[in-house]
């Protein structure tokens, strides 16, 4: 039984594949609509998500299966001190497929350790988050029509972001890629991400604190968000909070071909008025979510569209 | 010059770092081992200055290999009818579980009963040992 747990448990070919059934949903989901009929997911969120959430929901529904969960740890047994082990034992008896966020660092993991079904991972508190790393893969093959050559500039919280560690560690398996890391000093990538991602492997990288300088030499621009949620102190997230602000007048020094990404939520890390700029791509990147999620269900499911 | 007399069976851990034997102690879980155990503190030693020694009575079943994960220095005399019929030199083993903790407070093993602390060994050449859950790097420090 196959688990998606980090971004590298499944294999350069196999992200190709699922990139390609993704665009073929895409153009064609009428061929999609009843892959998963019979089938439930269950999306076991311990922390407050929308659009993951609402997106894993769609996917199943898109594909005609059912969905059922919880979307806090609130209203769910954690409440009671159950633990994620005996949870998923359980909700594994209900569902096929089960998607769990956590704020815990590896509970995913724990949980697949004892899960009867395959755990989807969205989302492991500052750790991982493949599912959005997925479909970054597909938002920048789709619009830069490539997952090699390039230089990504990943801005904002790159200490707690989880998605910018999975983003990294995906992105080093395709060939001439370059990081600039735009951070803060007290939010840079984390150690395993530096020496046993990056350095290890020998990609380029440079680490500065200055967006503008940045721009220039950027096919893509990932913005994060500081997250409230992953500081122990509030002064600290209020000092850092405002640090980057992508407006307009930073966009005029980016190429004319650079796209801007940004997992969401935002909050105010990229100006409303950079919205209409047909660089922006950040509520396409959300639209491609659903269509990945599609292809991963199918996959740890063992689907196939109907051939026709 | 304290006299500690020898083991006819058994095991005697060697060049232990200097103050580290009650950690390995702990670890073995002596404190239920019913045979002599003695812990030599600060032993003068050519190589390390100082050392620690622990000597074990008994030819019990215990997995010394995971004391490489503390330190790689450190030998195993496995004694035999008083003669020393092997000397272990430790290596770093792959995977350590139940032997340490995760520091890390978003842990997953922070909070979940009956989880198992778990550490892999990602990088062999700088002994870099990382939890199997959140790949937060076990400190030497706290070794």
């Amino acid at each position: 039984m196959r688990h998606l747990l980090r971004p590298t448990d499944f294999t350069r070919e196999e992200i190709g594949e699922l990139i390609e059934t993704a665009q073929d949903i895409q153009a064609h989901p009428e061929k999609y609509a009843h892959v998963a009929d019979g089938k439930k997911l269950a999306t076991c969120f311990y922390e407050p998500s929308t659009r993951t959430r609402l997106s894993f929901e769609s996917a199943m529904i898109r594909l005609g299966g059912s969905v059922l969960g919880f979307a806090s740890a609130d209203s769910s047994s954690a409440s009671k001190g159950e633990s994620v082990a005996d949870t998923v034992r359980v909700v594994g008896v209900y569902s096929d497929i089960i998607a769990m966020r956590h704020p815990k660092e590896g509970a995913p993991m724990a949980a697949a350790d004892k899960s009867p079904v395959p755990i989807i991972n969205a989302g492991d508190g500052g750790h991982q988050h493949p599912t959005q790393t997925l479909t970054d893969l597909l938002t920048i093959k789709a619009e830069k029509g490539r997952l090699s050559d390039l230089t990504i500039g990943l801005c904002g919280d790159l200490k707690f972001g989880r998605t910018v560690h999975s983003l990294i560690t995906a992105l080093i398996r395709y060939e001439n890629i370059r990081f600039i890391l735009i951070s803060p000093d007290e939010l840079r990538v984390p150690d395993f991400v530096r020496h046993d991602v990056l350095e290890k492997n020998g990609i380029p990288f440079e680490e500065v604190d200055d967006l503008e300088e940045a721009m220039p030499k950027l096919d893509i621009l990932y913005m994060t968000r500081v997250q409230r949620e992953r500081f122990f102190n509030e002064a600290d997230y209020i000092r850092l909070k405002d640090r980057y602000i992508l407006d307009r007048s930073k966009m005029k020094l980016a190429p004319e071909d650079m796209i801007v990404m940004h997992p969401l939520p935002r909050v105010n890390e990229i100006s409303v008025e950079v919205d209409d700029d047909p660089r922006a791509m950040y509520f396409r990147q959300a639209e491609y979510g659903v269509y990945i999620r599609m292809a991963l269900i199918m996959k740890l499911l063992g689907l196939e569209a109907p051939k026709c | 010059m304290l006299n500690i007399s020898g083991i006819e069976n058994g095991y005697v851990i060697d060049h232990i770092r200097a103050g580290k034997s009650l950690v390995i102690y702990d670890l073995l879980n002596l404190a239920e081992y019913d045979g002599q155990v003695a812990i030599i503190k600060n032993a003068r030693s050519k190589k390390q200055g100082l050392k620690d020694i622990i000597k074990i009575e008994g030819l019990v079943d215990m997995d010394l290999n995971l004391l490489g994960f503390l330190d790689d220095n450190i030998t195993i005399n496995v004694i035999r009818n008083g003669e020393i019929i092997e000397k272990r030199k430790l290596t770093l083993p792959e995977k350590i579980i139940g032997l340490a903790k995760c520091k890390n407070p978003r842990c997953i093993t922070s909070v979940e009963q009956g989880l198992k602390h778990e550490f892999i060994l990602t990088d062999p050449e700088n002994r870099v040992y990382r939890c199997r859950y959140c790949e937060e790097k076990y400190e030497e420090e706290n070794r």
